[in-house]
């Protein structure tokens, strides 16, 4: 029986010396709210973030502190495995003492852990998983191991309230996904994937192809700004009569790109780097924006919610607006920082999850790879 | 002197170890309960249910525990970080030091030297370490073929991987508590600060930088 499942922040001793500054008085937070703390290990980034649960269930974000290791990854043009893990244990410790001290919370304050526990890379997540259950243990509160993907959903709550029912389009360099949400924290229906690279691997692989820097979609972004996009038209994956409705792919795109390039190079032309940019991200942006519309539409669902490290990309931001606004569907999408992973995502998560009052996760479980999104809670 | 109550944990081998200690302020590290399984695939599930075991077993709060002993490696990555984030993030939660063991060390320490000790590195190789007659390490830790390995002066060879070495083979297998915690004995009792929590890893990340572009089309 596990003593450490009850909230027992009144089960700690005082003055423990935990060394981390007391929370400021007269920040407002009643004595009915929970202070939520999520770890992030997933990929790249080492996130951790602290939220704030009030009695009615809404979210405040507190904290959100990344260290990120993607500058050590791009001389190999993508993330390396082994690199992201030893980077994770390196920045753990330091980043959960950074975001005590940002949200102004003593460890003692602390209600619950959350922690990414898949899907992801399995030596990344490990290092979470296991900082986050010694965390539990150590402060004696429940322990909550939750899906990455409708953790990018959940912190859409933290900007623009409760969430209706949803289409979530979730871009990343490690997910593209259309999913159907019906409520945060709640097992979410898988309604189109990829069938090959994920869009934000489109991205850094056309980058690459172009003589720009990783990650790709940023650069890419910025060259297109002076770009026609229609100066190439690349095709549209899956997009045939005959297609998966709700599909994706991106492989053949990418190997578009690379044919034109090389043409090019081959007839002596300069390649013209903003059009090729802007084509490219101008195809992506049209087939990610027509497949959700279009699931949104054979749905009925009025909401469209954009989240991973795409969702930062300014055309599939506009192109996302004008669909949407002409569809009559809302969109709503979280500024840039909460839409590349981070641990405020899995905070909020957690919160929406303790609510709900979803039996915590056991110390035991493991760090799950392929964890499907009809599981939101391990 | 005071006596220290420790935490030792050690997943840098298949053995995933977690020990409650009492130090005493003279003699040896007195075990309290002891957690090890051998499961090379499972470090992240049993670790820290093995660490509140022994707690309880031994009727200790975590507010009480004193420091935390952490073997550092070496020892296969994914594992090995295991051991040593928990180790971190649960001395960090209690607000105590968390002290870095070379895991070697440790099997050494309840060997009777001179002794060699290795363990499995993968790939046909092992970790080891030389430690002379008083337990000293003389050479290593480095990771290497087990026929690369020069026997020193030692005449007996410890941890998982000794009976590759050719010498009379002796106890233990894996670090125990009471080795990780009787390494770091003295900056224990004295209250030292501990060193850097690095792991020994000995390796490099297995990465290729991409060569240059592979074509679609023929040249
Ligand atoms: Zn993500």
């Amino acid at each position: 029986m596990s003593a450490g499942r009850g909230r027992g922040i009144d089960a700690r001793p005082a003055g423990q010396g935990r060394g981390i500054d007391a929370r400021p008085a007269g920040q407002g937070r009643g004595i009915d709210t929970a202070v939520v703390l999520g770890i992030e290990t997933s990929c790249d980034e080492t996130g951790v973030g602290i939220v704030a649960l009030a009695a009615d269930g809404a979210v405040t974000l507190l904290a959100d502190e990344i260290a990120s290791s993607v500058d050590d990854h791009a001389r190999f043009g993508g993330v390396v495995p082994e690199v992201a893990s030893r980077a994770h244990l390196q920045a753990m410790v330091p980043a959960v003492r950074r975001a005590l001290r940002t949200a102004g919370v003593a460890a003692s304050d602390v209600d619950a852990v959350a922690v990414t526990a898949g899907p992801g890379l399995a030596g990344a997540l490990l290092v979470g998983v296991a900082a986050a259950k010694a965390y539990a243990a150590a402060w004696d509160v429940p322990l909550y191991g939750v899906n990455h993907l409708a953790a990018h959903v959940a912190v859409d709550t933290v900007e623009h309230g409760p969430l209706p029912p949803a289409l979530a389009l979730l871009v990343s360099g490690g997910h593209s996904s259309l999913l159907q949400v019906s409520s945060v924290a709640e097992p979410m229906d898988p309604v189109g994937a990829t069938i090959d690279d994920a869009a934000g691997e489109a991205f850094d692989k056309v980058a690459r192809l172009l003589g720009l820097g990783f990650p790709g979609g940023p650069y890419i972004d910025n060259a297109a700004r002076a770009g026609d996009a229609g100066s190439v038209w690349f095709p549209r994956g899956l997009t045939g009569p005959r297609d998966a409705r709700y599909d994706f792919s991106f492989a053949g795109l990418k190997t578009a790109v690379a044919r034109h390039v090389e043409a090019l190079e081959r007839e002596g032309t300069p390649v013209p780097i903003a059009d090729v940019a802007a084509a490219f991200q101008e195809a992506v942006a049209d087939v990610l924006t027509a497949k959700a519309l279009r699931a949104a539409a054979d749905r009925g669902i009025e909401t469209l919610l954009i989240g991973g490290g795409v969702a930062a990309n300014s055309r599939l931001r506009a192109l996302a607006e004008r669909r949407c606004a002409a569809a009559g569907v809302r969109l709503r999408v979280p500024r840039p920082r909460l839409c590349t992973d981070n641990g405020a995502m899995v905070a909020a998560l957690g919160a929406h999850l303790l609510h709900a009052g979803a039996v915590p996760s056991d110390l035991g479980i493991p760090a799950e790879p392929a964890l499907a999104v009809t599981t939101p809670l391990v | 002197m005071q006596s220290v109550l420790v935490l030792a944990i050690d997943t840098a081998t298949p053995a995933v170890t977690a020990g409650l200690l009492r130090l005493p302020g003279d003699g040896p590290p007195e075990l309290l309960a002891r957690r090890v399984t051998v499961d090379n695939r499972a470090h992240a599930e049993l670790l820290t249910p093995s660490i509140r075991a022994v707690l309880a077993e031994a009727g200790v709060a975590a507010a009480d525990l004193d420091a935390v002993v952490c073997g550092a490696g070496p020892g296969p990555f994914t594992g090995l970080r295991v051991g040593m984030v928990t180790a971190a993030a649960f001395a960090d939660g209690l607000g105590i030091p968390v002290h870095p063991v070379c895991s070697l060390d440790a099997i050494a320490h309840e060997a009777v030297g001179p002794v060699l000790v290795a363990t499995d590195a993968r790939r046909r190789e092992v970790y080891w370490a030389r430690y002379d007659a008083a337990g000293a390490r003389v050479d290593g830790p480095h990771v290497a073929r087990p026929a690369g390995v020069p026997a020193g002066g030692a005449v007996r060879a410890a941890g998982a991987a000794a009976a590759m070495l050719g010498l009379p083979v002796v106890a233990p297998e894996y670090p125990g508590p009471v080795g990780l915690v009787a390494v770091v004995a003295a900056e224990l009792r004295r209250g030292a600060p501990p060193a850097a929590l690095t792991p020994l890893y000995l390796r490099r990340p297995d990465a290729v930088e991409p060569g240059a572009r592979k074509r679609v089309t023929p040249a």
